[in-house]
């Protein structure tokens, strides 16, 4: 059964993503069916090991047609961009929409944390902002889903069901009322369309 | 608008602090700031961070906490250890050149970078002739530096990156262990001079031929971080060095075009001869 696009990327500015454990495979998929005009720029916090980066960085460039880097510290934020924390640096948005990285202790046992990051886009993109939380062992990122959601933006959990460590998209929603929960494919299929209106 | 509200409670905080007690974050990277006030504010029990403000103007203990909370110790022995082994590779045969060497480590923290730096030097016999000033604004922190007393539980860590890093002895020849206690060894320290001191408001070190200023940086806005290099600039002899940590960089800032790159990875800048 088709679900009906209701999600119009342009009336947003940003979209952050939070993964975890299975976030290598759950991005590969997710991002190789974004389209080359996509409007918006992609912030990621994926945890993962301190001296795996290049190769994510270089494997995401492969099977993605938007380009795909880590984040440095001051870089204007450009739609159709994709990019990635560095390991061992939160990252976070500054009010002018540029990146800031940072080595404050951990948050969740993590470094970089999702919450950092999505708590520092929501206070800059508010409503403009979409949260998205995929697979992943533990919570990090459910307190940062809240706050997106409480500051108006619009979140979106991986089903349970279809992540591989389903720990992650579920504390968020036991946390907070998300706004759609979807399988990757579904969630693929948003990412596709996203020019195409009047779709059913 | 509520945000905006907060916009000019932040300002108004860090305006207080600055007039009050000296300390100048008004140039600080905004989003970390930030966060950090919201977390003291929770950790404080205050609504409202006004209503912190007040307090913070009338009880200088309250500061006290702020400061602390403030500044971001957060740091490891041989943090990036391909940063150590370039120190060792390629600056310091320059360094051996000269009949003495004088290096300022600027953020120094709780001081695990400078008994690294120490342990380095030592190894590669030119401790002797170094001097070194490892300065901070967190006096806190410095106490610690000084006493140069850490975690047993950390040593594993170090010690592997100690290895990474191009160790040329075992890790555990530079502490001894008593209880849960890492001491490291008082040569390291000899010719070490720890000293507060504020990047936003103090004044140079002169004659450096290395200054590393390491994760400090990123925590600055961009007219900050270059009034803080243009000081490292002037701090430098021609030809010194200056090392960064790993996510900053010389580019695009004011002195850009006074220092030439040694190492881009490994963010190593030798400032051009003149003449
Ligand atoms: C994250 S630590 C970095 C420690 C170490 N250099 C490293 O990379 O592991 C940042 C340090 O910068 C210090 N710092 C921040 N602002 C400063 C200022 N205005 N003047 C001097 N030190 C400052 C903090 O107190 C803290 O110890």
């Amino acid at each position: 059964m088709k679900q009906k696009s209701i999600l119009d990327f342009t009336k947003f500015k940003c979209i952050v993503i939070g993964v975890s454990a299975g976030g290598m495979e759950s991005l590969t998929r997710l991002f190789a069916h974004i389209p080359k005009d996509f409007p918006l720029p992609i912030l990621v916090v994926q945890h993962m090991h301190k001296l795996q980066n290049d190769y994510f960085i270089t494997h995401h460039n492969c099977t993605c047609i938007l380009p795909v880097k880590e984040a440095e510290e001051k870089e204007k934020i450009r739609s159709g961009t994709i990019y990635f924390a560095p390991p061992d640096y939160h990252l976070l948005v500054e009010e002018d929409e540029t990146l800031a990285l940072s080595v404050d202790e951990k948050v969740n046992y993590s470094r970089p944390s999702i919450d950092v990051l999505f708590e520092s886009a929501a206070d800059v993109y508010k409503e403009k902002l979409i949260g998205i939380i995929l697979t992943g062992a533990n919570n990090d990122g459910a307190e940062g889903i809240r706050i997106i959601k409480q500051k108006g933006g619009f979140t979106i959990a991986q089903n349970p069901k279809d992540a591989e460590f389903p720990v992650m998209p579920q504390s968020a929603i036991d946390l907070v009322e998300m706004d759609r929960i979807l399988s990757l494919k579904e969630m693929t299929t948003e990412f596709i369309r996203w020019d195409q209106e009047d779709e059913i | 608008m509520k945000a905006d509200i907060e916009k000019i409670e932040i300002d108004l905080f860090l305006e207080a602090i600055f007039k009050c007690y000296g300390y100048d974050f008004q140039l600080y990277a905004r989003a970390s700031i930030k966060r950090r006030i919201k977390h003291l504010m929770k950790k404080n029990g205050y609504n409202r961070i006004s209503d912190m403000t007040s307090d913070i103007l009338h009880d200088p203990s309250v500061f006290e906490k702020v400061v602390y909370d403030f500044s971001i110790t957060v740091t490891e022995m041989f943090r990036d250890p391909s940063f150590y082994q370039s120190l060792r590779n390629k600056i310091i045969p320059y360094l051996k050149t000269y009949p003495f060497i004088k290096i300022w480590h600027a953020g120094c923290a709780t001081g695990e970078e400078v008994y690294s730096l120490a342990i380095l030097l030592k190894e590669e016999g030119i401790y002797n002739k170094a001097t070194i000033f490892a300065t901070d604004f967190n006096e806190h922190a410095l106490d610690v530096a000084r006493q140069g007393i850490y975690s047993l539980k950390d040593t594993q860590k170090y010690s592997t990156n100690y290895q990474k890093a191009g160790g040329k002895a075992s890790f555990s020849d530079y502490y001894y262990a008593r209880y849960n206690s890492a001491i490291m060894r008082k040569s390291l320290s000899k010719n070490v001079t720890f000293a507060n001191h504020n990047l936003v408001t103090d004044g140079v070190f002169g004659e450096m031929h290395l200054i590393l200023c390491r994760n400090v940086l990123i925590y600055f806005n961009k007219d900050l971080q270059n009034k803080v290099l243009t000081l490292f600039n002037e701090s430098l002899i021609h030809g010194g060095f200056l090392a960064l940590g790993s996510k900053e960089t010389l580019s695009f800032s004011s002195i850009e075009n006074d220092f030439k790159p040694i190492d881009k990875k490994n963010k190593i800048f030798r400032k051009i001869k003149k003449g």
